[in-house]
């Protein structure tokens, strides 16, 4: 891909990117059976949260920030449009406002809270984004640095312009974007040199 | 590393910003919260013929349901520090779609949204109101958003047009934009013993205190106002909105605290936008390439009940010498919410008519558009002829097109397989507005620093900046100095707005500093001097006073509540700069790129350079979006904003920015501006860039385009220029 190739469009990657958040789900949902029926549960950060009784329509975003407290996923569209609120589920970018917690059981967060090590180090991506002068306001923030991490590990941060094309899902109106694409690009050669 | 003025400092909310641990409005949680979901009118003009809460209060969880017959009556407030003169729910007129009509109040965000949509609500719909040039009025001078006069005369412009050797007359539009700052606005309000805390989205924490204070009957003293950190603000978050005014509302009528988010949708409604602005620039020109005339006139859209209006003029009223100069500023009514000043107001649009008109007359002359930009540069203002407090757009157009390559550029359109390239440039030039502010620092006799003071982090680098300006005024580590903001309980600033924060708070934050640093030297003097000993570390010194510590309060002040170009002064005040782009157009499928682009600014003194590139980065972005993609279509039909979201209307995403932008500041200090010699930056780096760009795009494909965006229709089948 060249950096003048037709982009492709942002609602394409937010539709690729909230289908691959349902699909894992479904064969959970298909247990047998004779399953003991455990409460469900879901994973957040390593801490495993209890599911029962809530209220079916609340978005992962929402039960995230309102019932967990963690704010750091934001919600500046609730409807996918522009990747505020990406955690990763199961390893894998999501757009939290398009996922029900409901359907969560069994499955694994990790928010932008869940990055840095327990000592304080900062992911390489966070330390990046800081040392590129990648943010301004910082509300877009937690949703490009997690969208970065899965970036990367996805092996999409190949070239500046293949950085640019994947992490579109993220808006930032700040317009951080050059310096965003030089931290993904310096984040990506310290995780291959071993240093995340 | 040198701590103070001019020094890269990376940011000092960079972990929090990173970590998630920022505090935005929407992120505080309070005991007992209700959650609040408006219901608007689907209507743009008419009235409210009947609303039953009945299915809402059916909805589990919904608590209260608020209607007009709730709410008090707002006394009247001047605009700013209100947004709008008028306020909701005061009686049954729908003034524009999106007017809030009911508040529904419950104890999850969900049951609130449910019940929001349940509430029945009946309307009589009038005809909307859409754009005319036609109805073209004069403001109101009632309005403090009609801060200058609307019409500019100097010189005789009927015969500097007669007397030129070449003309350009020529129509520009551009449609209605939107802030869209990424965190949609919101409040949290909480009474305690008849005081009223707001935890908010703002850019003026001051201002909301002050725009409460007047509709609720309250002393200002009894409300407090805190804003942390706000997640972009471009104007949307200036002034007082309806989610601080209701949000207030509701917390007092319940007695519990209560949190009003808008939605996206809300946002388009309840913050403005750049109204949509048609314009005209006639200019004439000797032989040489010397103005004999300018003549610019704009009309832009306002409210049913607001004169806002966009100077569009405010550029040409400053930018190129010419012994004629004829401007006029009008609005012409909609039935739309107010629109609102929109990083960058007034020269925003203005500059892509202007400097659009110039290229036109470069071509017309044959001439190099830089050459034909030198050839008019401004010694004095030539509005008034008052001297420029500093001004160095001779070495920004040099050094700006240097690193361009403008000079060597090719003078026919290259091509690049399927891509026609065209480079561009255009002149920038934003007012310099001012407000007074203060700040208060403490030197503790542990060594540390504390700096307080109310205004805003909507980050643009005030948490970096105003610690480095303490830290090298006091010659210690920035470490030690810990910044307090955001609070209306600290010493007063004006808003984070204008592109005045760095120069206006950071010459209160110096003074405070060097009354601080005298202070001390006063402490010295009655001390006796321990001979032969190295100097004296300040916190040692208090020790050995006895003293737990010291404080000093600072101000920047110029004589009045708001200043803008340099008006209440002997020097006019402005900032100038030069963009250059090259852009690429396939005019097979109608694409447009930005391929690379240079901004060179004479700006004053730069006090973070890193912080300031961001800045400038972020204003040629919006200076793309302007030119290639954002609209805010507006319903011929039912007169309301077509979509409200983010996924129907585009604004620049990644993949349109290269990494190939290059920021360059001229050195320069302003001794006029104040103490810091430092003027604004967060706006200019958005002047010019549309401009530039379609003068790229004529120079591309020899198509001139006028009518804002340039949208892939107005590309196809262009050849090559
Ligand atoms: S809030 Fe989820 S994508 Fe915008
Ligand atoms: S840093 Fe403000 S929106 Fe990205």
């Amino acid at each position: 891909m060249t950096p003048m190739d037709p982009a492709p469009l942002r609602r394409d990657l937010v539709r690729a990117a909230s289908l691959a958040a349902l699909a894992p789900a479904l064969p959970v949902a298909a247990q047998p059976a004779a399953a003991p029926a455990a409460a469900p549960t879901l994973r957040v950060n390593g801490a495993v949260h209890d599911l029962a009784g809530l209220d079916p329509r609340t978005t992962l975003l929402d039960w995230l920030r309102e019932r967990l407290d963690l704010t750091g996923a934001k919600k500046g569209c609730n409807e996918g449009a522009c990747g505020a609120c990406t955690v990763l589920l199961d390893g894998r970018r999501v757009n939290a406002c398009l996922v029900l917690a409901a359907t969560l059981d069994g499955r694994s967060v990790t928010t932008v809270e869940g990055l840095a090590r327990a000592d304080g180090t900062l992911h390489p991506v966070q330390q990046a984004f800081i040392d590129h002068d990648a943010f301004q306001c910082g509300y877009c923030t937690p949703g490009q640095v997690v969208s970065a991490v899965a970036c990367i590990t996805e092996g999409h941060a190949g070239s500046e312009a293949e950085i640019r094309e994947w992490m579109s899902g993220n808006l930032c109106r700040c317009a951080a974007y050059p310096q965003i694409t030089a931290a993904v690009q310096d984040a990506a050669a310290r995780m291959a040199r071993g240093e995340a | 590393m040198n701590e103070g003025l001019g020094s890269p400092m990376p940011r000092r909310d960079g972990r929090i910003k990173v970590t998630g641990a920022a505090r935005f409005a929407a992120d505080v949680k309070l005991p007992g919260l209700l959650h609040a979901a408006l219901v608007t009118a689907p209507i743009a003009r008419g009235r409210l013929v009947a609303l039953d809460p009945a299915p809402a209060l059916a909805v589990p969880g919904v608590a209260r349901v608020l209607t007009a017959a709730d709410m008090p009556r707002f006394a009247a407030v001047t605009t700013p520090p209100m947004a709008t003169a008028v306020q909701p729910m005061q009686d049954d007129v729908i003034r524009f779609e999106g007017q809030p009509v009911a508040i529904v109040l419950a104890a999850t965000p969900e049951a609130a949204e449910a019940g929001a949509a349940r509430v029945a609500a009946r309307y009589a719909a009038d005809a909307p109101l859409l754009f005319s040039g036609e109805r073209a009025e004069v403001p109101s001078r009632e309005s403090f958003y009609v801060f200058e006069e609307p019409d500019l005369a100097r010189g005789d412009v009927p015969a500097g047009l007669a007397a030129a050797a070449h003309r350009v007359a020529a129509r520009y539009h551009q449609p209605p934009r939107h802030h869209n700052p990424m965190e949609n606005s919101a409040t949290l309000a909480v009474w305690e013993d008849g005081r009223l805390t707001l935890h908010t989205a703002a850019q003026w924490t001051y201002g909301v205190r002050y725009g409460l204070a007047g509709a609720l009957g309250l002393a200002p003293e009894r409300i407090r106002v805190l804003a942390a950190h706000t997640g972009g603000g471009f104007g949307a978050k200036g002034y007082t909105w309806p989610h601080q005014l209701l949000a207030a509302v509701a917390a007092q009528v319940t007695g519990r605290p209560v949190r009003l988010a808008y939605t996206r949708a809300q946002m388009y409604t309840m913050t403005g936008y750049q109204p949509e602005v048609a314009q005209e620039v006639t200019l004439g020109a000797d032989a040489a390439g010397r103005l004999t005339a300018v003549r610019h006139a704009s009309v832009s859209n306002t409210s049913l009940t607001d004169d806002y209006i966009e100077f569009a003029h405010a550029g040409s009223a400053g930018m190129y010498a010419t012994p004629a100069l004829q401007l006029s500023a009008r609005m012409a009514r909609t039935s739309l919410n107010i629109p609102m000043a929109m990083r960058a107001p007034h020269e925003g649009p203005g500059m892509f008519a202007l400097e659009s008109a110039m290229d036109e007359m470069a071509h017309a002359l044959g001439m190099d558009p830089l050459d034909l930009r030198l050839a008019n540069h401004a010694d004095a203002d030539p509005s008034d002829g008052r001297p420029w407090s500093s001004k160095k757009l001779r070495e920004a157009y040099g050094e700006g097109a240097a690193l361009f390559g403008w000079r060597e550029r090719p003078r026919q359109a290259a091509r690049d397989g399927h891509w026609i390239l065209g480079t561009g440039m255009a002149s920038c030039i934003m007012t310099v507005f001012r407000f007074p502010a203060s700040a208060r620092i403490t030197l503790r006799a542990d060594g540390q620093v504390v700096l307080e003071a109310g205004t805003q982090d909507i980050g643009t680098g005030t948490l970096t900046i105003f610690p480095q300006i303490a830290a090298g005024e006091l010659g210690i580590p920035i470490e030690r100095v810990t910044l307090r903001h955001g609070d209306t309980d600290l010493p007063e600033t004006g808003g984070t707005f204008g592109s005045s924060s760095t120069a206006c708070v950071g010459a209160a934050v110096q003074d405070a500093a060097r009354k601080l640093r005298a202070r001390l030297d006063g402490i010295a003097a009655l001390q006796p001097a321990s001979l032969g000993a190295p100097a004296e570390a300040p916190e040692a010194l208090l020790r050995r006073a006895g003293l737990a510590d010291l404080s000093a309060e600072g101000r920047y002040e110029f004589g009045r509540p708001f200043d803008a170009a340099g008006h209440a002064g002997s020097h006019a005040m402005r900032t100038f700069g030069a963009v250059f782009v090259e852009v690429a157009v396939d005019p097979e499928l109608g694409l447009m790129r930005l391929r690379r682009a240079v901004g060179s600014y004479s700006v004053g003194r730069i006090v973070n350079p890193r912080t300031a590139r961001s800045q400038m980065i972020g204003g040629i972005t919006w200076g793309w979006g302007m030119a290639a993609m954002e609209a805010s279509v507006v319903d011929p039909a039912l007169g309301r904003f077509l979509s409200k979201n983010l996924s129907g209307v585009a604004i620049p995403v990644n993949a349109d920015i290269p990494a190939d932008i290059r920021i360059h500041f001229v050195d320069e200090v302003d001794p006029h501006a104040g103490p810091l010699g430092a003027k604004g930056i967060g706006e200019i780096g958005a002047v010019g860039v549309a401009a530039a760009v379609a003068n790229a795009v004529f120079h591309a494909t020899g198509r001139r385009i006028r009518d804002l965006p340039i949208l892939p229709e107005g590309l196809l089948g262009a050849g090559a220029g």
